[in-house]
């Protein structure tokens, strides 16, 4: 089925308001509010609790090849090697892995 | 020292721009067959810029989802830059409200993720943010309207291992949040309840549900400050 252009249009201006008002939402909610206590512990585990959250089903959900070349670059990560390095390092051993695993 | 900081953010995003030009082809030959016009595809990468909502997209336009249901499930989709635009607002008050405002029109997962690090260390400016932000946009809109004239000549992509970028960079970013064994349950939490998730709801609804977990674990482990005098 071919969608009519009408739509197409009125369904990117809808698309495009929607997540432009979800990149806007927290930083509206909070610029310039004071945070502290418990609000601000839940607001510094975002980074790595988001990090986390969507890279986990690409680790542990798609086979070996994925987990593999996971525990590859984390150990490039904690090593300090510069990030484009460490991307170079996960990139190469999953495409390998993928290929003889 | 702008200038500085833009091109900081330029060499930060660039391995993202190599690794994000296959993913925006094989989108453009998605959007292709599911009848957008070049002109379309361009528009809607432009202006949706996201790659989870524009793939999701793709499926429920061709299967005829009703237009507010289509709005409403793109919304839930980029319900993680709803934590991410808060998480990142803590980094960026030095910058003007109206270009802030609309720097983050730009904020990608990836932009995210890279301002976080970058934060770990120093302020974040305006032109670091552009160019954390910008370059990957420009990269992704024009590959994504080049796919719609390839039809299948794009083969797998998965052979050359470059969808794995994204995670890996995700890694070695994630790897700088290490604090120790609190840390560990944060992550262990999100990581569980990210891949149950996936497993067994539809939808992107495991990555909101495994940060908020993580997040809730933090916040059980919260001990207060015995000063509430700093910021």
């Amino acid at each position: 089925m071919t969608p009519d252009g009408w739509f197409i249009y009125i369904a990117i201006l809808g698309m495009g308001l929607a997540t432009y008002a979800t990149r806007l939402a927290g930083y509206v909610l909070l610029n310039g509010k004071h945070i502290s206590g418990r609000f601000k512990t839940a607001l510094e585990a975002v980074p790595p609790a988001i990090l986390t959250a969507v890279i986990a089903p690409t680790v542990f959900l798609q086979g070996p090849a994925e987990m593999i070349s996971g525990g590859i670059t984390l150990g490039a990560a904690v090593m300090k090697l510069p990030l484009l390095v460490t991307i170079g390092i996960g990139v190469a051993s999953v495409a390998l892995l993928r290929t003889f695993v | 020292m702008n200038r500085d900081a833009f091109l900081a953010g330029l060499r930060d995003i660039t391995p993202m721009m190599i690794a994000y030009a296959p993913i925006a082809l094989l989108w453009g030959t998605i959007a292709a067959g599911s009848g957008l016009s070049p002109f379309q595809a361009w528009l809607m990468s432009a202006f949706v810029y996201s790659g989870a909502a524009q793939f999701v997209s793709m499926d429920l336009i061709k299967s005829g989802t009703p237009l507010l249901l289509l709005i409403f499930a793109i919304a839930t989709i980029s319900l993680r830059h709803v934590l991410m635009s808060a998480s990142v607002s803590r980094h960026i008050g030095s910058i003007p409200k109206g270009k802030a405002m609309l720097l983050l029109f730009w904020l990608t997962d990836e932009a995210w993720a890279l301002i976080e690090r970058r934060a770990l260390h120093q302020p974040i400016s305006a032109a670091y943010f552009a160019g954390v932000a910008i370059p990957l946009w420009f990269v992704w809109f024009s590959f994504c309207a080049i796919g719609t004239q390839l039809g299948s000549a794009l083969g797998d992509t998965t052979r050359y291992g470059l969808d794995f970028a994204f995670a890996a960079m995700f890694i070695a970013v994630l790897a700088g949040f290490w604090k120790g064994t609190r840390t560990a349950l944060v992550l262990a939490t999100s990581a569980a309840v990210a891949v149950a998730a996936k497993l067994y709801i539809p939808g992107a609804w495991y990555i909101i549900l495994g940060g908020i977990a993580g997040m809730l674990v933090a916040v059980a482990g919260h001990i207060e400050e015995p000063s509430s005098h700093d910021t």
